[in-house]
């Protein structure tokens, strides 16, 4: 599982899933801490992930930047497909694309699937993390502005994925920047 | 007005634009015409409107325990909806349900069968 190295304690995994069991008890008592800790050691002993590697750390201003983009591509994502879903006149040009993300962490891979998801008209239908290649449907091509323009979109949430979560020899690797300014534009095969 | 008027109004307003963005994914997945569409209209208006209609139980009981559960509820539906959809979808695509002529591009049934071409050779 972790590459034949004996296994550490997962504290970060243990200390979730305790504030986990805190927060559905909605107070925190002697009882409910003690537990919540032997209910965590217990889930992490018999149902043992793989480690997630993690060498960055939280960029306060860049998470609250991806968050707060997020938020707002949320909502306009559901404005969009509510307006299609209620207008009978107009039948959706969807298309199937490959989008090649610059990083080859399965942390990055993951957030940036889920989030596009969730964001522009797009929707992961296959992530192959050992090219970094997502394959995305897109719901309707011409409401979002062309292939490449989602692409880019695409290509823009990993970035702020990055910028939030990601080292700098991360960032470097990647290509981009920590400010996001003279950005390399990245060319699409 | 006193703050629990506010409270209540915003609550109240959540509740109305949760529900019509239910709704309006409920009328998506019925007239959308085929799978991947379908699941567009699963994930975003129904992650939304599970999102303000929880924001509106938050501001409307306004005590902690409520908070963090909500605050719970919030966090795993925006980490699994992505998930089902992208299973459902991935079935759909690899059992033949999605018909790639009602795409105008078509990436990954050429990626796929040249994956499959590859792994023959290999064979």
């Amino acid at each position: 599982m972790s590459r034949g190295s004996r296994r550490r304690l997962p504290w970060r995994m243990l200390v979730w899933l305790t504030l986990v069991w805190l927060m559905l008890w909605g107070r925190l008592s002697t009882g409910t801490l003690l537990a919540g800790i032997a209910i965590a050691a217990l889930v992490t002993t018999t149902l043992p992930l793989p480690a997630v590697e993690f060498q960055g750390g939280i960029h306060p201003f860049a998470t609250a930047r991806l968050v707060g983009r997020f938020i707002l591509d949320l909502v306009r994502a559901s404005i969009q497909v509510t307006l299609l879903a209620l207008n009978p006149s107009r039948t959706p040009s969807g298309a199937v694309i490959r989008v090649h993300l610059r990083s080859e962490s399965d942390l990055y891979l993951t957030l940036t699937a889920e989030l596009s998801t969730l964001v522009p008209g797009s929707l992961v239908v296959e992530a192959n993390r050992q090219t970094g290649v997502l394959h995305l449907h897109i719901l309707d091509v011409d409401a979002l502005g062309g292939i490449e323009k989602v692409r880019a979109d695409t290509l823009g949430i990993e970035a702020r994925v990055l910028r939030a979560l990601a080292s700098d020899d991360e960032l470097a690797a990647a290509g981009l920047t920590r400010s996001g300014r003279d950005e390399r534009r990245v060319e699409q095969t | 007005m006193s703050w629990d008027v506010v409270l209540d109004i915003a609550a109240a307003v959540c509740f109305v634009f949760a529900g019509l963005l239910s709704l309006a994914a409920g009328v998506g997945v019925l007239r959308f015409g085929d799978l991947l569409s379908r699941m567009h209209a699963g994930t975003k208006p129904q992650v939304l409107g599970v999102l303000l209609g929880l924001a509106g139980y938050g501001l409307r009981m306004r005590s902690g325990p409520v908070l963090w559960t909500v605050l719970l509820v919030a966090l795993f539906q925006l980490l699994t909806a992505p998930v089902a959809a992208h299973m459902v979808g991935r079935a759909g695509y690899r059992t033949g349900k999605v018909s790639s002529d009602r795409l105008v591009v078509d990436e990954l049934t050429s990626d796929l069968n040249r994956a499959q071409q590859d792994t023959r050779r290999t064979d």
